[in-house]
């Protein structure tokens, strides 16, 4: 497109991210023509509903779906200047847990039951330091378990996992996660399991650590609040495909697709007044291993019969959005954008 | 810690106790329901009136059940007479009475032949073992593949194939065929090298037996596993692929054997009653076995007692085990 | 006179813990620890609270599905609390669960007809035209195809099996019911369309409706009152408007302020105006003295640690709004709460 000084590759760069499992029932198009980017010390937040493909994502961009052998992944993933889908294997395990890390969404089950706080961060730590003595790596893992903000470190630090409280837990994950000082953190629903004043907690926590580490974050999760709070840039995904895309401003204030504008009409809102109704969207979400053709919202979109045939038969591509939006605001719909823009005036907003 | 353990162990008697007394009942109550009389069993049939009735009262067949019960329990706590009119018979302290059959004290008739079986059992526990999980390592992590399907195939034919046929079969092969020696026990501190060379055979045969479910225990742990949130941490932390199989997945997937292999080995040290018969080898099985054949209340009285002790020892160190190994389990 | 279909006073539910030889009682988690609540005829009456402070205890005594271990519990006037099983069957066709899970709080191997059938059958209940007949009309008013009758639970979505659960709990045509996080385990869209649903229902069959749930937007959204419940204990109650306009308990302001507001344009007032608890909430066995809240109570002073709050009307309020704080919240004073960093220098 643009012709002229090569700009400089983001920090991480997705292109046309694409993983496929094959199972005995078919195969499951988790995630198909992913394509985003993220610079440092920037927020982007992924929100989707159950089954979107999100952690199917943020998996493949750790490389954690080479050991499962009915995985296939394509298209290409570019972090720091590397290029990950064809790099070795080693060379990905080197990045994983070092530039590299990842929160998850339940803490209880993914630390290691039979084995101490404290020895799996020591752990992750000295897989990345093998010089290290334990003794370093100890007192590292102790300063990392103050800096998450536990109390008495150095005692909790011989603590199991089961006797964490769920904040507590995903904390010490926290700091599992940022023992090597990673660039790069995806946080998988960090906050799901948790209660709302341990969410704001820990969303305070992620907040602080990348002000002072300046590292890039990706934040997973379906809460649309969560996103608000914490992400520059978000991604809205669907039936394993990206179908919204812009600043969190943008798909907040001026939002694109009618996915979107589903996911705002059906959340009630503290910060409004109380609604008569919610506005559900109707139906429920696809199957990822017989996606419907074209449009894989058009079953549950009350605009589909707006363009002719067209939802139903080809696939919407993810483009700028068009008249009235911000610079970098994509979206895959076939609606026109001035439909759109009436539509999301006269329908939508008026029930947000 | 300390509550936790006299309980288990209070609890540990009182299973013996109701387990020796059940068997008791069951030889006494049946003989007396099928019209046989122990006394009989004991002189034999063309004895004389008198004899029996002296054999009667030695033995205090003539008590209620519940009495001779206790006299037993007495017996083996304090040792006890054996008394009818000027003939007394003494029995020292862990007394389990005399064989109906050979006259010969229970006792130290069981506790010769208990080498023999603890032979056999921790032999064959180490065969087991080793190949049961290696076995069953491998075929979880190529799951699917020719390796593992051939390998589950042999365990399900090990699983299901009866120990007479395996240990015939053996037999016929290594012994009659391969020129082997024919098994036999040789005590350990006699000569060692004997020892191993007489046991091999029904070391094989048993372990390939357990080792079978070993193996498809082992793969389908892993397996599960595998599948683990933690896993998938350690391998988000950029572990090599050894260190997450070695270190994560096979302490947590190998601990549910830690039971079944506790309970295997307690059940085993009872006597291992196939194997031993099929070798002819005279440890705790082989006695079982003749003394049901026999009716041999006391010798089996001792069997039973000697397998349950087993058994009951296991599970305790089972459980002490699990809360050492998961510390999720608190004892207490 | 009464217009409460329920009502409960002091209402108790420990459970013991054990240990030793002979399972020597060694203490009790006070999952419920005092709790006086009405239930009026035809509302909605909200339940929040952070995990394990007691809702589902709350409302599985409700229901009776638990005896209490002190306190009472008045149904239609009738006390239920020590009622035997026997005598309580009768009641339980006025008194319904639906349950959080829709996974595993419907049996994988019978078909939903059966499910739906089993408390017609159990109860009794009348059906002029065949059970088959009861439970398609059943599937029809939670939104689900009759036709799918003969269906197994794993042939549904999330969504609709949680309408399974819903039709279940409708069959008996009861006069309450009480739904655990009902739609906590549910996607967003979906979330709402079950909302809508229990909504539709209760104005079509008078139903009252206890509503459990930690998400306070739902609640907000469902809800004629609210109570919030901290530690085994109601802190506040009041109508839904009032209490979200004017929280009172310094624990409702913190719950209310934690949540994310889904719009990044006011994403710093937001966090400027968060008021951050600190720690985690403490063991319902050994539970602090006084007022339960104060480990954590930014406005706690000497008296909260002995003396312990009533649940009452606290300064201008209406009748109807009680807070059990020594010192409740006057608007102004939520700025002393909020997070130390952005505290002006
Ligand atoms: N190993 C696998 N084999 C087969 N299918 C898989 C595998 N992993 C994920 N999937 C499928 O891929 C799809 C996307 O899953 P993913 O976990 O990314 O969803 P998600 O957006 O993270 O949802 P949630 O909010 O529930 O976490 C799902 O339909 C899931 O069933
Ligand atoms: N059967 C039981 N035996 C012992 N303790 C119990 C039992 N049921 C609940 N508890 C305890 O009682 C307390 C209250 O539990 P309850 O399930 O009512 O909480 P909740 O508010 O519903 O929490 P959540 O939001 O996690 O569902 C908890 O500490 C819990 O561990
Ligand atoms: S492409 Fe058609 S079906 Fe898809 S979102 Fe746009 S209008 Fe709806
Ligand atoms: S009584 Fe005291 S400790 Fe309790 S909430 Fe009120 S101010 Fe805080
Ligand atoms: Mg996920
Ligand atoms: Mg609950």
């Amino acid at each position: 497109m643009s012709i002229g000084a090569p700009t400089p590759r983001p920090f991480l760069e997705v292109k046309d991210l694409t993983v496929r499992f094959e199972t005995d029932d078919g195969i499951v198009q988790a995630v198909t023509g992913s394509t985003f980017s993220l610079e440092k010390g920037k927020t982007l937040g992924i929100v989707g509903e159950s089954g979107s493909g999100k952690s199917v994502t943020s998996l493949a961009l750790l490389g954690l779906h080479r050991t499962r052998s009915n995985a296939k992944v394509a298209g290409e993933i570019w972090f720091d200047d590397d290029e990950l889908v064809t790099a070795t294997d080693e060379k990905v395990r080197l990045l994983r847990g070092g530039k590299m890390s990842m929160i998850f969404q339940d803490p209880l089950s993914a630390m290691h039951p039979y084995f101490t706080v404290g020895s799996q961060i020591v752990e992750a730590y000295r897989v990345h330091h093998p010089g290290v003595t334990k003794k370093v790596a100890r007192e590292r893992a102790i300063d990392m378990l103050a800096r998450v903000g536990i109390p008495q470190p150095d005692r909790r630090f011989h603590d199991y996992a089961h006797q964490f409280s769920g904040g507590m837990r995903q904390r010490a994950m926290i700091a599992m996660a940022l023992v090597n000082d990673p660039a790069l953190l995806i946080a998988d629903e960090p906050t799901t399991a948790l209660d709302v004043t341990v969410q704001a907690q820990i969303l305070d926590l992620i907040r602080d650590l990348q002000e002072e580490f300046g590292s890039a974050v990706i934040m997973i999760t379906h809460d649309l609040g969560v996103v608000a709070e914490l992400a520059d840039d978000v991604l809205v995904m669907y039936g394993g495909k990206v179908v919204e895309k812009g600043s969190a401003l943008d798909v907040f204030r001026t939002p694109q697709h009618p996915y979107t504008w589903g996911l705002l009409g059906s959340m009630p809102r503290l910060d409004r007044d109380v609604r008569e109704r919610l506005i559900p969207v109707k139906g429920s979400p696809p199957s990822l291993i017989n996606l419907p053709d074209g449009c894989a919202f058009n079953p549950r979109c009350p605009y589909a019969g707006r363009n002719g045939n067209r939802s139903f038969t080809d696939v919407p591509v993810l483009r700028e959005a068009g008249v009235g939006t911000g610079a970098g605001h994509l979206v895959a719909c076939h609606l026109p954008a001035e439909d759109r823009k009436t539509i999301f005036q006269q329908d939508v907003l008026p029930n947000l | 810690m300390l509550a936790y353990l006299i309980r288990r162990l209070i609890n540990a008697v009182l299973t013996l106790i109701v387990v020796t007394f059940v068997t008791f009942c069951v030889f006494f109550l049946v003989p007396k329901a099928t019209g046989s009389d122990p006394a009989l069993l004991y002189v034999g049939k063309q004895a004389d009136p008198a004899a029996i009735a002296g054999i009667r009262e030695k033995f205090g067949f003539n008590d209620p059940v519940i009495v001779q019960y206790g006299k037993f329990l007495k017996g083996l706590v304090f040792g006890r007479d054996y008394v009818s009119g000027a003939d007394i018979t003494h029995c020292s302290a862990p007394c389990l009475g005399y064989s109906f059959k050979t006259s010969q004290e229970v006792w130290p008739l069981l506790i010769d032949a208990l080498p023999v079986t603890v032979s056999l059992a921790i032999g064959a526990a180490v065969l087991w073992v080793l190949m049961g999980v290696s076995f069953g390592v491998i075929s979880a992590l190529r799951r699917g593949t020719i390796w593992d399907r051939s390998v589950m195939t042999v365990a399900l034919a090990g699983v299901s194939l009866p120990i007479y046929f395996t240990g015939l079969l053996s037999l016929s092969i290594f012994v009659y065929w391969l020129g082997f020696p024919n098994p036999s026990f040789t005590p350990f501190f006699d000569n060692p090298w004997h020892w191993f060379t007489g046991l091999i055979l029904p070391w094989i045969t048993l372990a390939f037996l357990f080792a079978a479910t070993y193996a498809r225990l082992t793969r389908a742990n892993m397996l599960e596993t595998l599948g683990e949130d933690y896993i998938r941490t350690a391998r988000a932390k950029g572990l090599r692929e050894r260190a997450v199989i070695g270190k994560h997945g096979l302490r947590s997937g190998l601990t549910p054997l830690v039971t079944v292999f506790g309970l295997d080995l307690g059940a085993l040290l009872g006597g291992a009653v196939l194997t031993e018969a099929v070798y002819n080898l005279r440890g705790l099985g082989y006695y079982a076995l003749n003394g049901i054949r026999q009716s041999d209340l006391p010798v089996i009285l001792g069997v039973t007692l000697f397998a349950a002790t087993f058994i009951v020892i296991a599970n305790l160190i089972v459980d002490l085990l699990y809360g050492v190994i998961d510390p999720r389990v608190r004892l207490g | 006179m009464s217009e409460n279909l329920l009502e409960v006073m002091g209402l108790e539910k420990h459970f013991p813990i054990t240990k030793g030889l002979f399972k020597r009682k060694v203490g009790d988690v006070r999952a419920v620890d005092g709790v006086d609540l009405q239930v009026r005829a035809g509302e909605t009456l909200g339940l929040v609270g952070e995990s394990g402070c007691g809702k589902s205890t709350t409302g599985r005594l409700f229901s009776r599905i638990l005896e209490p271990t002190g306190g009472k519990i008045i149904f239609e006037g009738q006390d239920i609390s020590h009622k035997s099983t026997a005598q309580m069957r009768p009641l339980r066709r006025d008194v319904q669960m639906i349950f959080q899970d829709p996974y595993s709080s419907l049996n994988p191997r019978h078909t939903v007809g059966s499910i739906i059938a089993a408390p017609l059958q159990i109860q009794n209940m009348p059906t002029p035209q065949g059970v088959k007949k009861a439970v398609q009309e059943l599937l029809e008013l939670v939104g689900l195809n009759p036709e799918h009758y003969n269906r197994y639970p794993h042939e549904f979505s999330g969504g609709q099996r949680q309408r399974i659960g819903i039709a279940r709990a409708l069959a008996l045509r009861p006069k309450m019911i009480i739904a655990d996080e009902p739609v906590s385990a549910l996607d967003v869209s979906i979330q709402a369309q079950v909302v809508n649903l229990l909504d539709d229902l209760q104005s079509e069959f008078d139903l009252t409706f206890v509503f459990i749930a930690h998400d306070l937007s739902v609640v907000r959204h469902i809800s004629d009152r609210v109570a919030v419940m901290y530690l085994g204990k109601v802190v506040e109650i009041a109508e839904r408007n009032d209490l979200y306009k004017n929280p009172r308990h310094p624990y409702t302001v913190a719950l209310m302020s934690a949540v994310p507001v889904p719009d990044p344009a006011r994403r710093d007032r937001a966090q400027r105006e968060r008021v951050l608890l600190t720690g985690d909430v403490p063991s319902p066995i050994n539970p602090p003295s006084g007022c339960r809240f104060r480990t954590r109570c930014w406005k706690a002073q000497d008296i909260c640690a002995t003396e312990e709050p009533p649940l009452v009307t606290r300064m201008q309020d209406p009748a109807s709004h009680l807070t059990a704080c020594h010192f409740p919240v006057v608007n102004e004073d939520i700025v002393a709460g909020r997070r130390p960093a952005a505290s002006p220098a």
